[in-house]
């Protein structure tokens, strides 16, 4: 296999896994296929990464057309850095998918999940790694409507309205998107990022730019649950089954946030469209809000996946919160929790998928007495919930400390009391479980709770340790961040993040 | 061993007990031989160190790097050798105490009991070593988490809501203050390694300064300063010897212990006595001596008494520190290790009433020197000790911070200290005075115990001599204090 190809690879890859899926019967079968084809997911990515530090980065023409009449697929600092993350993550949990998924679907329709997970894992790889604005748009369209499938397939029938809810949204954000794309077509006559934001600097400032800004910022929003435009991740990941809600937690939304970085950066930056923009300025101020407001609003959901959703809403506030800095360190920290975030969230959505193994719900309330019946799920679930705090020692801290960094680099120390702040509800709605968890009395429906099996417990084990060790060993997470950020901002290099500095006298 | 190995395996002894507790917790005479083998040799470990430092070495070791410039890192400077001396040597005679107490009163949990506990001395250990304020934070905050299960561990109600108010008001400052206070450190000083004479020295004007220094103090929630003082008595629902290494000395210490470390090494005695804009602490500390005191008077609950008088002493060490002059930094030094070998004995003596009686007022207390004449003995010389008198180490660090108040003419931090001798012998000779001179009365009259079983006496006997032989010879903490402000 010559390893030119590897970008076309990374796609159609998992896209012919879906089509193998889609004629097996029997779910543990799909799940292999969907095994083999995540496993070597991330084989691909580190390898392009690995290239893209070595020589710079990787352009590929599909099909042999040259960008940008065809579509590029452009692997580059960030978009290698986010496709080794969501395909590694991705690789991490699967085998915790064929006992959960099992128990949590009808065994007509489990091949059918994997897929649509295979569907839409093509999509999000996709998303990240094509360099064309339409093909975005393409692989959004592929991974939203298998995703809509992944929740609908969820038991609970509130999973229907969810996804309904979901495609919904969804749709409108893709319309808002496509809209956008068409926009800048007409006014440049290209497709390609790189190419529209080369000809946008030439033609300099026109009023339709300002249209086309406004569609793909909300549709892009939409589709990261930036708040306000949040209502369907609550629903999505409460209703869906537990794996989906764990890989998408860990990756749809951080694709998206790739997206707003790669428009805002990539795209938008060079023509200085956002001079005299109060762009950066809105995107902290719904950021800000998300924190706190989604912050609040977990505090008092009697479900444990609900209020980890509502989380994931606040947390992606930290992200654009990043973003909307501008500033190195703030970039660093909002490119750096995507990362951290998705590895904690991860871990914790399937800490709760293996409690709705062993008990079939995840109110807050059925989880007394488990810290002692499920200790190593429940302590999975603190030191996760520990880096959702930002306690220093996990890779939650990481990010926060480069975002405040950012912050105070610019002055904004309000800004710096408000990520606390929001970091101290959290320690309220994850003390809460913990509280629960621990100190009440085991409830009936508790009595067969015990470990869930190996396949489930090592994925999330593995995943708590990534939480510390990107805690203290920030070199490939941070110092990699630090670098993108470094790239998109142009500036002229990255402070390097020395690896271990081992035993000094 | 080299002195970097010293320092890791004085973190790791530890955290080894911890790993090994579990695996023998079918067997309890063997666990708590883990737990006491660790302790011995931790101490022996420290010592080695001390003898280190005293020769005027600063051994240091750094780890990884989580920001350019910021590492998980070790150095050991006086300040931080005498708090890991003090932290690791009463930690044996606290394990001795726990397994009296433990099994004396049947706890339950003994396992995770011991867990967290040598988890805590860790982060005690992490705490006093650390060479920047990065490492500082990180084992100020993993201390507040592994005390959480300590302070919860009866799992009643009021252990729960004491628990939340831990947490929350310990969490909530480091995190909303402490940590803001740190980066911003980092971006004015460019570092967070503590640095002789002052990270922001010159760097700032005085009204940041002063600024920064308030967020330090009321971020350091450990320290107790009022209004953060809350969760001290409400850790108090915690066993006694919880109460007595870890918030008497290991918690509590880590605070003050932290207040002093950003006094002298962020900011600099000199930049922030000429900064003009951190005269306020004196009467925040001093404000919060005589509160806690008068509070202290009014507690019948013996545990609640000793904590409102913790949170008083405390603040003598801020006080010390408020006064910004090298003299009066070094009675706070030696007020960290008298305040702790005190303290320890007075809750040492509180636990051992309660196993032996099962009393936990004051006011029941008439008459109990004759049945507990050790315990109740090494309790008068502990309130000695607090009220500062000859011959108990409490006089030492009073003495010093006297001195240096009353040569640069900082009358209010006399006045305060003065006042607050009074009112401390308020509140602790009337319980001496009924445990020996007044009458058994009612109910507890009938009760015929003895002492508490021998390994908690054995401990408070210790300390209590300890308490006496501090004054006595109190050769290493001064030397390390007079080696910290460089006199």
């Amino acid at each position: 296999m010559s390893s030119s190809q590897l970008p076309a690879l990374q796609v159609v890859l998992p896209l012919l896994g879906a089509v193998i899926c889609a004629f097996l019967r029997r779910g543990t079968l799909a799940w292999g296929v969907a095994l083999c084809v995540t496993w070597t997911m991330p084989v691909i990515a580190l390898s392009m990464l690995w290239q893209v530090l070595a020589t710079g980065p990787i352009s590929y023409a599909m099909g042999g057309w040259a960008p940008p009449w065809g579509i590029e697929y452009r692997v580059d600092m960030l978009s290698g850095f986010v496709l080794f993350l969501v395909s590694g993550v991705a690789a991490v949990i699967i085998p915790f998918a064929r006992k959960s998924i099992a128990t949590e679907i009808d065994s007509t329709r489990q091949a059918w999940f994997y897929t649509m997970y295979l569907l839409s894992l093509c999509g999000l790889l996709g998303i990240t790694i094509t360099g064309d604005a339409f093909n975005v748009f393409v692989f959004l369209e592929i991974s939203s409507l298998s995703t809509y499938v992944m929740i609908a397939l969820g038991r609970d029938r509130r999973a229907l309205l969810a996804a309904y809810q979901y495609l919904i949204v969804g749709t409108i954000g893709a319309t808002f998107y496509v809209l956008g794309v068409g926009i800048l077509y007409s006014l440049t006559g290209s497709l390609n990022m790189v190419d529209i934001s080369s000809r946008l600097g030439e033609l300099g400032f026109q009023p339709p730019v300002l249209a086309a800004v406004a569609f793909l910022f909300v549709g892009i929003s939409l589709k990261l649950a930036l708040f306000p435009l949040h209502s369907w991740l609550p629903g999505a990941y409460a209703y869906a089954p537990s794996f989906a809600t764990a890989f998408l937690a860990a990756s749809a939304t951080k694709v998206a946030v790739y997206l707003l970085v790669r428009y805002f950066f990539s795209v938008f930056s060079v023509s200085q469209i956002f001079e005299g923009l109060p762009v950066s300025e809105i995107l902290i101020v719904l950021s800000v809000a998300g924190m706190i407001g989604a912050s609040l609003v977990a505090v008092f959901q009697e479900d444990v996946k609900r209020m980890l959703a509502y989380s994931s809403v606040a947390q992606i506030g930290y992200m654009t919160l990043g973003i909307g800095l501008a500033n190195k360190q703030g970039l660093t920290g909002g490119i750096v929790h995507l990362f951290n975030h998705a590895i904690t969230k991860a871990a914790l959505f399937l800490a709760v998928g293996a409690i709705v193994y062993r008990m079939k719900t995840c109110k807050i309330d059925d989880f007394a007495g488990l810290g002692r019946r499920m200790p190593l799920t429940m302590g999975v679930f603190v030191l996760a919930g520990l880096s959702i705090i930002g306690t220093p020692g996990t890779a939650g801290f990481v990010s926060k400390w480069f975002l405040a960094v950012g912050a105070l680099e610019e002055g904004w120390w309000w800004l710096v009391a408000i990520v606390m702040v929001s970091s101290l509800i959290s320690v309220v709605y994850i003390g809460r479980v913990i509280e629960i968890a621990w100190f009440r009395e085991a409830k009936p429906i508790a009595d067969n709770a015990r470990e869930p099996p190996a396949s489930m417990l090592l994925p999330m084990l593995f995943l708590a340790g990534c939480v510390v060790y990107f805690g203290f060993a920030t070199s490939m997470s941070a110092g990699y961040a630090s670098k993108a950020a470094a790239h998109l901002l142009g500036a002229e290099q990255a402070i390097e993040v020395p690896a271990a500095a081992g035993t000094k006298q | 061993m080299t002195p970097s190995e010293l320092i890791i395996a004085a973190l790791l002894i530890p955290v080894f007990a911890a790993i090994f507790i579990p695996l023998a917790s079918a067997a309890p005479n063997l666990r708590e031989g883990i737990t006491l083998t660790a302790t011995v040799l931790l101490l022996v470990t420290v010592l080695q160190l001390l003898q280190l430092v005293l020769n005027g070495e600063q051994p240091e070791w750094t780890g990884l790097e989580i920001a350019p410039g910021l590492a998980l890192a070790f150095k050991i400077e006086p300040l931080g050798m005498l708090f890991a001396l003090v932290a690791s040597s009463l930690w044996i005679v606290n394990s001795l105490y726990s397994i009296g107490y433990m099994r004396g009163n049947n706890e339950p949990r003994q396992t995770s009991f011991y867990i967290c506990f040598a988890i805590a001395i860790a982060s005690t250990i992490g705490i006093a070593f650390a060479k920047n304020l990065f490492t500082l934070f990180l084992f100020y905050e993993i201390l507040t988490l592994s005390t959480y299960p300590l302070v919860t561990h009866k799992a009643t109600e009021e252990a729960i809501n004491g628990g939340r108010v831990y947490l929350l008001l310990l969490l909530g400052t480091s995190m909303v203050l402490l940590l803001p206070a740190i980066i911003a450190t980092w971006v004015i000083g460019g570092t967070a390694d503590f640095t002789p004479g002052g990270i922001l020295a010159g760097k700032a004007d005085g009204l940041t300064l002063g600024v920064l220094l308030a967020v330090y103090i009321f971020g350091i929630g450990k320290a107790a300063v009022m209004p953060f003082h809350f969760w001290l008595p409400a850790a108090m629902v915690a066993p006694t010897p919880v109460s007595a290494l870890l918030h008497a000395v290991a918690v509590v210490k880590a605070g003050v212990f932290s207040v002093v470390k950003v006094v002298v090494y962020v900011f600099g005695i000199e930049t922030l006595s000429t900064s003009g804009h951190a005269g306020w602490l004196v009467y925040v500390a001093g404000a919060t001596v005589l509160i806690a005191s008068i509070v202290a008077l009014r507690q019948d609950n013996l545990k609640k008494r000793l904590a409102y008088s913790t949170v008083s002493q405390l603040s003598y060490v801020v006080l010390g520190a408020a006064i910004l002059t090298p003299i009066s930094v070094v009675g706070a030094t030696l007020h960290i290790a008298a305040h702790a070998v005190s303290k320890i004995t007075l809750f040492f003596a509180a636990g051992s009433i309660y196993t032996a009686s099962h009393l936990t007022e004051v006011s029941q207390l008439n008459g109990i020197g004759r049945r507990m004449p050790w315990t109740m003995g090494a309790f008068a010389v502990g309130a000695l000790s607090m009220i500062g008198l000859p011959p108990t180490a409490g006089f030492l660090g009073k003495w010093y911070m006297l001195s240096g108040a009353a040569s640069t003419g900082q009358w209010v931090a006399v006045g305060v200290i003065m006042a607050s001798t009074v009112l401390n012998a308020a509140y602790f000779l009337p319980v001496v005075y009924a445990a020996f001179w007044r009458p058994p009365d009612g109910e507890a009259a009938e009760h015929n115990h003895g002492e508490a079983p021998w390994p908690m006496v054995a401990a408070l006997t210790a300390t209590a001599v300890a308490t006496v032989v501090l004054f006595l010879m109190p050769g290493v903490p001064l030397t390390l204090a007079n080696m910290m402000v460089g006199r």
